[in-house]
């Protein structure tokens, strides 16, 4: 229970400080928020895009909460899922004249694979160089950008697109809209079979984090390096696993993303999902079940923020992004909070007692 | 021709350095006192963008970059009160100050100027194009000098290395990294109206485009020193150049391979040859008396 209760006071503070900045700039802050939730949850055009939006945030959001379970901060989610994305592409391109329960899984493989790879980089820089994950990963979004582009450019793109984007992958690894097996949600909501993955590895990472004895290695160097290392765990290790597992969750993303929605890789698809992640991890507590709620509701923010750029005067969709901002702010400065719930605690036990 | 290349490398390796080395010293002072300060973009960004508004209304790059440093030490501020104040973790509150602020500018210049994200042009004139690289370039040995051979350096370097020590010795660690965190602000908002008001025109959607990371990086690159970190940013500032300048000279390279050879180099440098690095003792960890 007290786990809800400080980021649900995050929350309220963020949502009053961005109420303010609206007012500020000349909008009805009320109606904004009418505009921004009401657009989010309308069946079905409202629920789906949220859910869409919500997908890749669960998966980078798992990630980054795996990496902070271990006292890891990955900022790569967003090079690995690059990365992934390019491979997946590559990998869906290269499996025409396949039967699809071939060439889903394989493509599935490959997007976890690629991003496992590129999370294990720096995991083992750290382990064996002790050179700091943060800058690595951030050295690696960089280049994970470079390299999808160059490499698209160079071998992936159809001939005269000017676009920045692979050729399209086989029909046989496109895994299907969930419009097209859910009674009552048109299919022209991209809303796909990843969201169904994503809830499914949220339960997996669950096992795997709090069942299992990897998983308490992971936590338990997270909590206290030197003790875990005192009780036998190589610290080392758990390091690699877990910004691999971690890197290997950010390329899920791949699949909603290639598999599910543009069916190719797309230059700068990522609307910055592996920073997002950073919030939806840290407003989820680094829980899969946190994880989820966030991220469905930074999806309700996305889907919402486009409805309040078009129908208010002058609040533009980047409110998402203060939004965002606002929330880790809060989140992160919790004691703000805490301290004056324990003041207050303090002085009604003092009314109460004399 | 081979000169007039090298040397025009050359100057534009030091231009293009220009803003890296102004956030990298920045975060240099907030680094050294213990405050991790990842939020290098967002300070930069806060700078770019404010700089060209005040720019284009006042017609003035002096009052423009004026604001701009005001504007930066508003919002190091936000960050130095969460981290000092109330323990926020360090790096999560940078990282919700970079997102913050790549949304606050685009949802300003759509207020202001009904545009997309960046901001009116500014006449030619009105343009501080060399300043700030002697700014910066100034700045380093003076730097040096603040902090090796002045009392605030010491104290500063001693609410980094062992706060409890500069506390026992009467030196006021939460005032020493309130300044620190500052001054990053200031620093890295001339880095960032650097990019607006100098080497360009107006202020674009996420004008600095991974620069503040790239910062820091240069600063742990540089171990945290004044001298090193600067030519760490030469380094930066070099492969962009060389980048620009090769685009199309070597037909089967493309350039997005020269692009990311400082990236790697720094991971390989990182790994392997910067020898007995380490941040400073006390980075990152809240100090309470």
């Amino acid at each position: 229970m007290r786990n809800l209760v400080f980021p649900l006071i995050a929350l309220v503070a963020a949502f009053l400080v961005g109420g303010v900045i609206v007012a500020v700039i000349g909008d009805d802050p009320i109606e904004t928020y009418r505009l921004l939730i009401g657009s989010a949850l309308s069946w079905p055009d409202g629920i789906g895009y949220t859910l869409f939006y919500a997908t890749p945030f669960i998966f980078t959001g798992l990630a980054v909460a795996v990496g902070f379970r271990c006292g890891l901060l990955n900022i790569g989610a967003e090079g690995q899922l690059t990365i992934a994305a390019f491979a997946t592409a590559c990998a869906g391109i290269s499996l025409a004249n396949v039967s699809p329960w071939l060439a889903i899984p394989i493509t599935c493989f490959v997007a976890v694979l690629s991003g496992a790879v590129w999370g294990m980089i720096p995991g083992v820089l750290k382990a064996r160089f002790g050179s700091h994950e943060v800058i690595n990963t951030i050295m690696m979004n960089f280049i994970a950008v470079g390299l999808a582009s160059a490499l698209t450019q160079t071998y992936f793109k159809a001939q005269g697109d000017a676009i920045l984007e692979t050729k399209p992958i086989a029909v046989a690894a496109h895994i299907p809209r969930l419009g097209q097996i859910l009674p009552g949600l048109p299919a022209r909501i991209p809303v796909n079979a990843a969201f169904f993955v994503a809830l499914l590895v949220s339960v997996l990472v669950y096992v795997f984090l709090w069942r299992t004895k990897w998983g308490y290695e992971i936590r338990a160097t997270g909590i206290n390096p030197d003790a875990a290392a005192y009780g036998g765990i190589s610290v080392r290790r758990q390091i690699v696993f877990a910004m691999t597992v971690s890197g290997g969750l950010a390329g899920m993303v791949a699949i909603n993303e290639v598999l599910g929605y543009r069916y190719r890789y797309y230059h700068g698809f990522s609307a910055q999902y592996g920073f997002t992640g950073i919030a939806v991890a840290l407003l989820g507590r680094n829980h899969p079940a946190g994880v989820l709620l966030a991220a469905v509701f930074f999806g309700a923010l996305t889907r919402g923020s486009l409805f309040v750029d078009i129908f208010t005067e002058k609040v533009s969709k980047d409110l998402v992004f203060i939004l965002q901002g606002l929330v880790i702010l809060f989140v992160a400065a919790e004691s703000l909070f805490r301290r004056q719930f324990e003041r207050w605690r303090e002085t009604e036990r003092y009314k109460k007692h004399g | 021709m081979d000169d007039v290349l090298r040397i025009s490398i050359l100057f534009s390796a030091i231009r293009l350095s220009t803003p890296l080395l102004l956030a990298a010293l920045g975060g240099l002072f907030s680094e050294r006192s213990g405050v991790i300060n990842i939020a290098l973009e967002g300070l930069m960004l806060a700078g770019a963008f404010t700089s060209a508004v005040v720019t284009h209304y006042s017609a003035s790059p002096w009052i423009g970059l004026a604001a701009g440093i005001v504007a930066g030490i508003f919002v190091a501020l936000i960050h130095a009160i969460a981290c000092i104040r109330f323990d926020a973790d360090q790096v999560v509150t940078g990282t919700a100050i970079n997102i913050l602020m790549f949304g606050i500018p685009t949802l300003l210049s759509s207020v202001l100027f009904e545009t997309a994200g960046s901001t009116p042009q500014i006449p030619q004139s009105n343009l501080i194009p060399n300043a700030p690289i002697v700014i910066a370039f100034a700045l380093v040995p003076l730097v040096w000098y603040v902090l090796y051979r002045t009392p605030l350096g010491l104290r500063l370097r001693a609410a980094g290395e062992n706060p409890e020590a500069a506390d026992t010795a009467g030196a006021n660690v939460a005032a020493i990294r309130y300044v620190a965190v500052l001054l990053s602000g200031a620093l890295a908002a001339i880095g960032g109206a650097y990019l607006s008001i100098g080497q360009s025109s107006l202020f674009t959607r996420n004008m600095t485009a991974g620069r503040g990371y790239i910062a820091l990086a240069a600063l742990i690159f540089g171990k945290w020193r004044p001298v090193q970190t600067m030519f760490a940013c030469l380094l930066f500032g070099f492969a962009e150049a060389a980048s620009i300048q090769m685009q199309g000279v070597i037909p089967h390279v493309r350039v997005e391979y020269i692009q990311i050879i400082p990236y790697v180099l720094t991971m390989i440098v990182l790994a392997g040859f910067i020898g007995a690095s380490r941040a400073p003792r006390a980075l990152g960890r809240p100090y309470r008396k």
